[in-house]
């Protein structure tokens, strides 16, 4: 069964070539426009890997990132936090709560990728 | 006691001797007598009643005249003599008794002059040995002035109690904005910055004097629309012991607005831009790595390139709108208005260059930021080439605007430039003498400024223009530096040794008092029938020091007519008054002024009197303590008649130099003289503090006086 990922972010300018290259690279994929519908997603059934973005309408990245480390039936979500500002107390603001990786835009989605496979090849 | 009484004791007294050596004589003589010589003498009395009733009374005014007369000749001139050596021995040693009384009296007198003359020689002696000592450390006094006044920062230095013991006119300029007097010697500094950051800063130094340190305390506080930038260094006196502080203050307010501007634009350039970049880029990337891709797709990802290289476009434009008209950066500018730049292009062009220039001027202040020398040397260099290119002999000078710019324009009839030696003549190197850095050419100039050059040729109506382009700015007002007359008083370290300004002010001694000294010119000598106010004059006292450049001095409009006889005794006429406040502003900035004083008048309850009559019209009270020069000196001179406590006669007693008399001001500052000069001599009566002299005052005969 192929791993499944849920991408949170309100821009459809990045979430449409995150959807294409990942569903090319064989996960299912699943999208959320801002925080709150995330949660909402996760409850339905929770994804092998979460791509969050900080800036989030309704629910910030932090928080949504917050509430599923707070419930002990998400641990193995994997968390890969995206963010546009990339300043170091953020990085480790999201590292502290919980998130896999961190990665600040522009990125390579190459590297994006390799992350993703590597973080889910762990489990 | 009073005068009268003493002399009907000393009269009474005096019959009572006579009557007793009457009786002393009389009774041996009586009773040798016989009993018919006692008839004899009874009956001879007998009848004469009337006769030796009037004999006595002139036998007693007889006593009375002698009595008076021994009485002005020995104890009156004593006592006088005694006051005048007082005079003489503590407050002005030019002062010569006055000869009377009888020829001992005068002869002691003459003895005291000439004793008066050598004290004197022998004082003035030692005091210029003083002087010379002093003149040496006022030098140096002076030259901390100077520097302080020179200094760019504003700096107060206070003592532990936050009073003001030093500043500098950058401070006052900085701190007092609408208020003025806020900033003065012995005022708070807690009626100017916040109390709790100033005890903040303290207890920083404290903790780093304790720890062996040379401790610094910094904050930052906002006062009204401006940031303050606040440097605290300790005033040490013992070793470890914290005697005040230095405050050094500089004016953030722009410098932040403008670094926040900054970092605003970088932020919004640098983070602004990322979400975008990523967009493109993974965009991109998707594209490149799926050659194949269907074609709807392939249209989504064009989209989204195209789109988001648009918003980058447009973020960057209005970035730079906002933002991109600071120009300089490091580089120093100065504002000045363009009109006044052309001017100066008009002067250079015809002086250095003999062209015939024109100037047209819309007239409307533009404010540019300029290295104007640089700028009006760069362009008379282009003119001059323009000049030969063109063959131009006559110039027209232009000043336009055109949304946020300036634009300057030279104009001239004949020959267009061709734009390709403009290119050429914007590299070139400018020769600018030795301010500016070698190699800067017209373009790193233009590029400084913020500014653009370029031609533009109009064949139809024959006329060609070069134009300069400049952003306008918006000038930040430079307060005029106060004008000083004399040299500033703006030190007092004496004040150090100065505890906190309690209300119990009445246990003080009057040394250590701080005083305002006023007086009041008024239309006339009846406040309750209608007169007014219409000058106000007052100077501070601290420490015993009159401070001459700390004064209060304003015109009141009194809204009635001014009597011509009390025109004639200040000098102040109708014109002079109209457009003057009235009383209801001048008292409340009076009473700012007066704040945490003791007040100090000439004859203070007639001026009371107007300040009271006007409290209900008002509101304001003035509840401090005064004391009053003219009660103050009858306590020290009661020997001295009425009149002799004029305020001229008591300044003349007292060495004090009149100027300016019949002003409100000039009163005040001769009014204060006398006041210093009177402490000591009120000290030798035992009246030290505030209480004693108040109470002293109000036991004196001139308590009495009604207005």
């Amino acid at each position: 069964m192929s791993k499944s990922v849920l991408i949170a972010d309100d821009e459809p300018n990045i979430v449409i070539s995150l959807e294409f290259l990942l569903e090319q690279a064989g996960y299912q994929v699943r999208v959320a426009h801002d925080g709150q519908e995330a949660l909402e997603a996760i409850q339905r059934q929770p994804p092998d890997l979460l791509l969050l973005d900080v800036m989030l309408p309704r629910l910030s990245g932090f928080d949504v990132c917050q509430k599923i480390r707070e419930n002990p039936a998400w641990q193995p979500m994997r968390i890969v936090m995206l963010t546009a500002k990339g300043r170091e107390v953020e990085v480790s603001k999201g590292l502290a709560l919980g998130a896999d990786a961190y990665i600040t835009k522009p990125f390579s989605t190459q590297e994006l990728l390799a992350q993703v496979r590597d973080l889910l090849a762990d489990r | 006691m009073r005068p009268w009484s003493v002399f009907a004791l000393q009269l009474a007294a005096l019959c009572a001797l006579l009557g007793g050596l009457l009786g002393l004589v009389g009774l041996p003589l009586w009773l040798d007598l016989a009993a018919a010589e006692r008839e004899l003498l009874q009956a001879l009395l007998v009848g004469r009643g009337a006769l030796l009733a009037v004999l006595g009374l002139l036998l007693l005014a007889l006593l009375g005249a002698l009595l008076r007369l021994w009485r002005s000749a020995y104890p009156a001139a004593a006592k006088r003599l005694e006051e005048e050596v007082g005079i003489i021995h503590r407050v002005n040693p030019q002062h010569r008794v006055a000869i009377g009384g009888a020829k001992p009296m005068r002869r002691l007198g003459h003895a005291l002059n000439d004793f008066a003359v050598a004290y004197d020689a022998q004082r003035q002696d030692v005091e210029g040995r003083i002087a010379q000592t002093n003149a040496r450390l006022e030098q140096e006094k002076n030259r901390l002035a100077a520097l302080m006044s020179e200094l760019a920062q504003s700096v107060l230095v206070c003592n532990v109690e936050g009073r003001i013991l030093l500043y500098n006119p950058q401070a006052s300029q900085l701190l007092e904005g609408r208020e003025a007097g806020a900033v003065g010697l012995g005022r708070s500094l807690f009626g100017i910055l916040d109390q709790r950051l100033i005890a903040h800063g303290l207890d920083k130094l404290r903790q780093g004097l304790e720890q062996g340190a040379s401790p610094v305390a910094h904050f930052v506080t906002a006062r009204a629309t401006q940031l303050l930038r606040a440097r605290m260094v300790p005033v040490l006196g013992q070793p470890g012991e914290l005697l005040g502080f230095v405050l050094i203050l500089e004016d953030v307010t722009h410098s932040v607005e403008l670094a926040s501007r900054r970092e605003h634009l970088l932020r919004q350039l640098t983070e602004g831009s990322r979400a975008a970049l990523a967009n493109i880029r993974a965009a991109a990337e998707t594209l490149q790595q799926y050659p194949e891709m269907d074609a709807t797709h392939r249209q989504r990802f064009g989209e989204v390139i195209r789109d988001e290289a648009e918003r980058l476009s447009l973020s960057l434009e209005q970035g730079l709108a906002r933002h991109g008209d600071q120009p300089g950066g490091q580089w120093p500018l100065e504002e000045m208005l363009a009109s006044d730049l052309l001017c100066a292009l008009q002067r250079n062009f015809s002086t250095t260059l003999g062209l015939s220039v024109r100037c047209q001027d819309s007239g409307e202040p533009l404010w540019l930021s300029l290295d104007s020398y640089s700028l009006v040397q760069a362009l008379t260099q282009v003119m001059d080439a323009l000049a030969v290119a063109c063959a131009i002999h006559e110039v027209d000078l232009e000043l336009s605007t055109v949304g946020r710019f300036a634009r300057l324009a030279l104009c001239w009839a004949g020959e267009p430039l061709e734009p390709g030696l403009l290119h050429q003549w914007e590299e070139r190197a400018l020769s600018l003498g030795g301010a500016d850095p070698a190699g800067c050419t017209l373009k790193d100039l233009l590029e400084r400024h913020g500014g653009e050059l370029w031609c533009q040729a109009d064949r139809a109506g024959g006329r060609n223009r070069l134009f300069l382009q400049l952003p306008i700015t918006l000038p930040h007002p430079v307060a005029p530096a106060p004008a000083l007359q004399g040299r500033p008083v703006y030190y007092d370290f004496d004040l150090f040794s100065q505890p906190g300004q309690t209300p119990e002010l009445d246990e003080r001694p009057l040394r250590e008092l701080a005083y305002t000294v006023f007086d009041t010119e008024t239309t006339g000598l009846a406040p309750s029938e209608g007169d007014e106010i219409i000058s106000i004059g007052a100077v501070r006292i601290v420490n015993a020091r009159l401070l001459k450049q700390e004064c209060f001095e304003q015109l009141v409009d009194p809204r009635r007519p001014i009597p011509r006889a009390s025109q004639q005794v200040h000098g102040l006429s109708p014109q002079m008054l109209a457009g003057q406040p009235t009383i209801e502003r001048v008292l409340p900035l009076f009473q700012r002024f007066a704040e945490d004083t003791v007040l100090v008048a000439h004859n203070a309850a007639f001026d009371m009197r107007f300040l009271q009559l006007k409290e209900a019209q008002t509101g304001i009270r003035f509840i401090q303590p005064v004391l009053d020069t003219l009660l103050l000196s009858a306590l020290v001179h009661p020997g001295h008649a009425a009149d002799e406590h004029r305020l001229e006669q008591i300044a003349a007693r007292l060495g004090v130099s009149v100027i300016g008399r019949h002003t409100a001001l000039g009163d005040a500052m001769v009014t204060g003289e006398v006041f210093l000069k009177l402490i000591p001599l009120l000290a030798e009566r035992g009246i030290h503090t505030l209480k004693q002299a108040r109470e002293a005052s109000r036991k004196t005969l001139y308590a009495k006086l009604e207005y």
